[in-house]
């Protein structure tokens, strides 16, 4: 009988233990279908419901703040209840593993199918693969001009780089966003006091005017037993984002590595030999990275944008509030970015024009983000008032006022060129020289990984050429 | 007469297949639609190139050639040794447990116990046991920083950073996650054995260690021979555990890429056609595995030796030819 008892539990856990993969989905679709009955009944073009595609709360959270026909949300956040009766949908799915894209890029496909208020209504993307979805043969994204929004008049405060990210080769604009992502170069302050005597921003910035005058601030910085960056990854940004030509010119089936890349990945091993990074961390986004921005680390300095010192470095100090401080980077860069799109075949032209316009384009609306969370919104004017304030109060750089730092980088952005490819191309090229620099493949082993795995991810790319 | 006839003609037959059909019905539906689908667009270019769709076009066997001509090899490669070190520990511990637990004369309190105890890491998704290696195992993980305070060693290892430390992490979380189940499945075998053979054993003096090698192992070959295969054919679908530890790179150098994560690469860019393919040479292998299996569980022998259950056989066929 006892054995039968236990026999009986361990097919029930190993059953339980099959089944426990599947059931994920429900949380994600089961907002729809209540309210058909409701939307038969209103007889305009506009549906009552408008489906949201993200990969996280932090639209949601910006809609809440600003939108002015917000009235409430759901407790479980998957539902917003407008004033005018509408809903907004929220259907979120993770960004890790192209889960994001792979659900989207699936309701998309069938969205000439699906009914009215099943249809994809406004979408999010990241600069990283914005261009998938801007691409006019694709026409997934529709044009701003067809939602009714005048891109020359009603979002001349934008930041020109971001109107180019969410155009297509055409140059018509077929996304919007309300953030732009200056990036700066943020240290910690003791450690600077340490190594170089001050932590004054004029200071360092001059310590970190280019590259070369980097590598002797480096050097200083090692010799007090310090490391400049967490990882090779870290300055990835840098560089790639400055290539001269895209990664896969349109129509092409070639991946032209870019010689900024090269120079990236030289420069990277050098400093890695050298010992400027933290021989813990490998990449981005790993506990060891966690660590580097905590207070035990000896690392100096995170190259980041604003929601990378709200985001990612505040959750993971545990220091005292203001030990970091914010100074211009080597190199202009932009880095990250969501941009909102009205997907083709929406029933809610109206709603989504309107969204698109209060989130991105409404001066007061990015100015109160900007004030509230401190991140750096699309808006030239709101955020040159901001930089000329003396002080601004935030948790990471104390009465720093970051945006005397973001705002003049922003209007030096010339953003790379883009290719539907660029976010394996990014991800690959990582990949594969991170073994070359910790010393376990050669160089040329390096480069054959990546033509071998950025062929496996896209399969029509035929050839990789290497600059000279 | 008549109404014993009549009764005869009863068929209680179609009831078992009206009861087995909800099997087949799934089967058919969940398993053979696909599976024909799988070997079908293995002979197509189909993928989808950003959010376009590109096929199918019928490209005949040139899926079958380019990944002949890709990496698959040495993937396979990999994904056999990582099996085999996870899977030699595992047969060595269980055989050893599975002796251990059904001695007669050792009396183990507890037993049960013991039993749920080593199946219980089996119960652990793959994933989230991966992941919990990863954390721990990480250079700036609790591993190392115990090992650091323990002054054991002076610098963190970088465990997943060489070949060794990947391939030795993968090998061990397999030899955890499985020796639970192999023991279990063994001890059943030894239980089987009549106790007569071991008393007949203990009474010729045979010591303990003799016992193992000279009766119990000989006794439990099939089952050996089964765990054996059915291990390799769960090997060649060694996915998860390597996927979360080095996160899908199967670094470093791809040296701890297996099958399936060749072939997750390729569902990445949706690529039914090079994944449909890779699953059809998967599907070769394991079948000849199983027909492996199926041989040697359907063998015919009651004194265990095939050799003489051949011989056996012949010899009948030679009295009838005889006859």
């Amino acid at each position: 009988m006892k054995k039968k008892v236990i026999s009986m539990l361990l097919v029930a856990t190993t059953a339980a233990t099959m089944f426990a993969g599947c059931g994920k989905e429900a949380g994600t679709t089961g907002a729809n279908g209540t309210e058909s009955a409701g939307a038969a009944v209103d007889a305009g073009d506009e549906g009552k419901i408008i489906n949201i595609y993200c990969w996280n709360d932090e639209f949601r959270t910006r809609v809440e703040a600003v939108y002015d026909k917000v009235e409430s949300t759901s407790d479980d956040g998957t539902i917003t209840y407008l004033t005018d009766g509408c809903e907004i949908h929220w259907i979120v799915n993770p960004n890790q593993d192209g889960v994001y894209q792979d659900k989207l890029d699936q309701a998309l496909l069938n969205q000439a199918d699906a009914a009215a208020d099943d249809k994809v209504d406004i979408f999010l993307s990241e600069t990283d693969y914005v261009f998938k979805y801007t691409d006019k043969d694709a026409d997934v994204a529709m044009p701003l001009a067809d939602l009714g929004i005048d891109v020359d008049k009603d979002l001349a405060d934008q930041y020109d780089f971001t109107k180019t990210t969410a155009s297509d080769s055409d140059g018509v604009q077929r996304g919007s966003t309300w953030q732009a992502c200056p990036g700066v170069l943020a240290y910690r302050r003791d450690i600077a006091i340490d190594a170089f005597g001050t932590d004054d921003p004029v200071e360092i910035e001059a310590k970190f005017k280019d590259w070369a005058t980097a590598k002797e601030s480096a050097e200083e910085l090692k010799a007090a037993g310090y490391y400049t960056f967490a990882s090779y990854a870290d300055t990835f940004r840098l560089y790639g984002n400055s290539i001269s030509q895209s990664w896969v010119e349109a129509g092409s089936t070639t991946v032209t590595v870019d010689q900024q890349i090269m120079n990236w990945i030289n420069d990277s091993k050098e400093w890695k030999d050298a010992g400027y990074f933290d021989p813990t961390v490998k990449g981005q986004w790993n506990d060891d990275w966690n660590k580097a921005m905590g207070s035990e680390s000896k690392v100096f300095a995170f190259l980041f944008p604003a929601w990378g010192i709200d985001f990612t470095m505040k959750p993971n100090w545990d220091g005292e509030n203001g030990a970091w401080a914010v100074t211009n980077p080597p190199l202009e860069y932009n880095w990250g970015g969501s941009y909102v799109h009205a997907a083709t075949g929406t029933d809610n032209i109206a709603h989504a024009k309107d969204i698109i316009l209060q989130l991105t384009a409404n001066e007061d609306n990015l100015k109160k983000i900007s004030e509230t969370t401190s991140d750096f919104t699309n808006d030239k004017s709101a955020m040159a008032e901001l930089a000329q304030r003396d002080t601004f109060e935030s948790d990471m750089l104390g009465t720093q006022n970051p945006f005397a730092y973001f705002a003049p980088v922003a209007e030096g952005i010339k953003i790379a060129p883009l290719s539907a490819y660029d976010q394996g191309c990014v991800e690959l090229i990582q990949n594969s020289f991170s073994d070359y620099f910790q010393g376990e493949v050669d160089f040329d082993k390096a480069k054959a990984n990546f033509e071998t795995a950025i062929m496996e991810r896209y399969p029509d790319i035929t050839e990789v050429v290497w600059p000279e | 007469m008549v109404m014993k006839k009549k009764r005869k003609n009863i068929s209680y037959a179609k009831w078992g297949y009206i009861f087995i059909l909800p099997f087949f019905v799934s089967f058919f539906i969940f398993s053979c639609i696909p599976l024909v689908d799988t070997i079908k667009y293995s002979f197509f270019e189909y993928y989808r190139s950003g959010i376009k769709e590109v096929g199918p076009n019928f490209i005949g066997l040139t899926n079958y050639i380019e990944l002949i001509k890709s990496d698959m090899v040495l993937y396979g490669a990999n994904t056999l040794i990582l099996w085999i070190i996870g899977f030699v520990p595992q047969i060595v511990i269980a055989l050893v447990l599975a002796a251990w637990f059904t001695d007669a004369r050792l009396k183990i309190k507890g037993l049960q116990f013991f039993k749920v105890v080593i199946y219980l890491p089996n119960l652990i998704m793959a994933s989230a046991f991966a992941l919990l290696f990863f954390t721990m195992f990480s250079t700036g993980g609790p591993i190392n920083s115990i090992l650091l305070s323990l002054g054991v060693i002076d610098k963190a290892i970088d465990f997943t950073g060489s070949v060794f430390g990947v391939r030795s992490l993968i090998g061990f979380m397999n030899f955890l996650m499985w020796f639970g189940n192999t023991t279990i499945m063994l001890m059943a075998a030894v239980m089987g054995i009549s106790v007569e053979v071991f008393e007949a054993s203990d009474i010729d003096g045979c010591n303990r260690i003799q016992r193992f090698f000279y009766v119990t192992l000989p006794q439990i070959r099939p089952i050996l021979a089964y765990t054996l295969i059915t291990s390799i054919i769960g090997g060649l679908q060694m996915f998860d555990v390597p996927q979360i530890l080095t996160n899908g790179k199967g670094s470093p150098d791809r040296t701890s890429m297996t099958l399936i994560m060749f072939l997750n690469n390729h569902l990445k860019s949706k690529n039914y056609g090079m994944g449909g393919a890779l699953s059809v040479y998967l599907f070769i292998i394991s079948g000849i595995l199983c027909a492996i299996v199926y041989k040697m569980t359907n063998d015919d022998d009651p004194d265990g030796s095939k050799a003489a259950a051949k011989a056996r056989k012949k010899e009948q066929r030679k009295n009838r030819r005889a006859k």
